[in-house]
């Protein structure tokens, strides 16, 4: 059973390694962007964030920002193309696979994907700060990196199982996925919104996981490291769940 | 011994509304070599996309091997291998990683699969195009890289959706005494083919569906003496074949009766 799990990530690795522009280039490159205008040039101005200059305190949302995008588009577009074009996801449809281990093959090669960029930004983010990087907990990175790949690999599952056209795996990254990452406090710390704002961006559960990252490096947060943690768990417990009903009951996939 | 495949009282409505099938009862026995035809829409590819899993039914019993596919859905797909009537694979991957990939879904390890994916391919004439993008393949290449794909678990029941569509002469011949040797091997085969001269000659066994239901099954011998094919292709001439004269006889009598 779990040579077919095995044949899933293989394939996706080898693919998305033999297409190492498109796949790992994008996201690295979006950060460099990043890091020069608002660490860089508008950071200056900044000052402090927390206690912490503000070029350190975007780093970890930065991070965050890739993985969150990466292994979400990783499933998302993986799941939407072998479905429909050519249909090959017919090749395990038609296998003893069951469903469980479906969905974890195609969320392992988001999940490899997504902390791969993550760590790629991370790299390339020790040039803007001058070499440091400070860790509070490195448990409490790699942990949140991996949940978090896991969550928005999952929730990119469920956006390629049951777009109908490539519109619909476009729809979602770009009117949901890209207001939570922005709105979810990488480029600023709650408390300097106004009251109203704030009571918003508790329901964001991208805040989150923004702070539990953050805390790993930093050891500051706005909330408490288990509310991060809960969140993190309850999204990962729901979108298995999502899927797992997808993938049975073959919505969006059989006839 | 279970038949291969045990199917009855199929049933499926389409969320368009379209019945595909109104109560399907079939038995393919145990290295058999099983024509299942039917013109266009009648519900052939439904049938193999409920039995693979590829389509839901609205009801009925599926068994492969006398494993029910709602209650021993894994253990009953280990028996199948699939040609289906659409080309489904990547075509950026390989040849060689397409067949050795869907070996791993079945649990094959690569170590296994590789070998054994090198010798069915070779031994469909695609040896010298195995490390090629599959893309380049023309229609007959890509048919068979679908049979070594199907093959390559060693399944004991071969499912074949029109697998010579668009596929030349020579091709087709080659692949049919392919398929021969599979049963001669003890592998049971379900195909699904418009070359109906063919299927004469290769079927034990037959069934005639037209618009989701069963007009004619039985062994190929029966289904022919049942309707008096072999005298009136005798008086008429050869006209394209026995089983051809009946396929149209049962279709349009099924035709008329609905009228």
């Amino acid at each position: 059973m779990w040579v077919s799990f095995y044949t899933m990530l293989r394939k996706d690795i080898v693919r998305m390694f033999r297409i190492w522009v498109q796949t790992f280039l994008p996201s690295v490159i979006t950060a460099v962007l990043y890091f020069s205008v608002f660490g860089a040039i508008l950071g200056s101005r900044i000052g402090e964030m927390q206690g912490v200059d503000y070029m350190s305190f975007v780093v970890p949302g930065l991070v965050m920002l890739a993985i969150v995008t990466t292994s979400y588009a990783n499933t998302s577009f993986m799941f939407f193309t072998s479905k429909f074009f050519a249909r090959s996801i017919d090749e395990i449809l038609v296998s003893p696979t069951p469903a469980w281990l479906l969905i974890g093959g195609f969320v392992a090669g988001g999940v490899v994907r997504g902390v791969l960029v993550g760590l790629l930004v991370l790299l390339v983010s020790l040039f803007f700060t001058g070499l440091s990087l400070t860790i509070h907990s490195a448990l409490i990175i790699f942990g949140f990196a991996v949940l978090t790949a896991i969550v928005f690999a999952l929730a990119g599952l469920v956006n390629g199982i049951y777009a109908k056209t490539i519109d619909g795996i476009n729809i979602v990254p770009t009117f949901v996925l890209t207001p939570l990452v922005y709105l979810g406090g990488i480029f600023y710390s709650v408390h300097v919104l106004p009251e109203w704002w704030q009571t918003i961006t508790y329901s964001n559960p991208l805040f989150y996981l923004v702070n539990g990252f953050r805390y790993g490096f930093l050891g500051i947060t706005d909330v408490a490291l288990s509310i991060s943690l809960l969140v993190l768990v309850a999204m990962t417990v729901v979108l298995i769940a999502i899927n797992w009903y997808f993938i049975k009951t073959g919505l969006g996939l059989r006839q | 011994m279970p038949p291969a495949l045990e199917i009855k009282d199929l049933k499926k409505t389409y969320k368009s509304g379209a019945v595909a099938l109104r109560g399907v009862s079939l038995n393919v026995p145990v290295g058999d070599f099983f024509a299942l035809l039917g013109p266009n829409g009648a519900g052939k590819t439904t049938i193999i996309g409920i039995v693979t899993s590829l389509v839901n039914k609205t009801s009925g019993t599926v068994k492969i091997f006398g494993h029910d596919t709602d209650k021993e859905f894994e253990k009953a797909k280990t028996y199948i291998g699939l040609v289906g009537q659409e080309v489904n694979f990547n075509p950026f991957e390989k040849p060689l990683d397409i067949v050795v990939n869907q070996g791993g879904y079945y649990g094959i390890p690569r170590s296994e699969a590789i070998p054994r994916a090198k010798k069915l391919l070779t031994d469909l004439g695609l040896g010298d195009k195995m490390l090629g993008q599959s893309m380049q393949l023309s229609g007959g290449m890509k048919r068979r890289l679908m049979i070594a794909r199907a093959l390559i678990h060693e399944p004991r029941f071969l499912i074949l959706d029109e697998p010579t569509a668009g596929v030349d002469v020579e091709l087709r011949r080659g692949m049919w005494e392919y398929l021969r040797k599979l049963t001669g091997q003890g592998v049971t085969i379900l195909l699904t083919t418009h070359y109906l001269e063919e299927a004469e000659q290769l079927a034990k066994h037959v069934a005639i569906i037209n618009k989701g239901e069963i007009v004619a099954s039985g062994t190929m011998e029966k289904v022919l003496a049942m309707h008096g094919a072999e005298e009136k292709a005798e008086k008429g001439g050869y006209r394209g074949g026995r089983l051809e004269e009946v396929f149209l006889k049962l279709t349009s009598e099924a035709e008329k009766s609905k009228l």
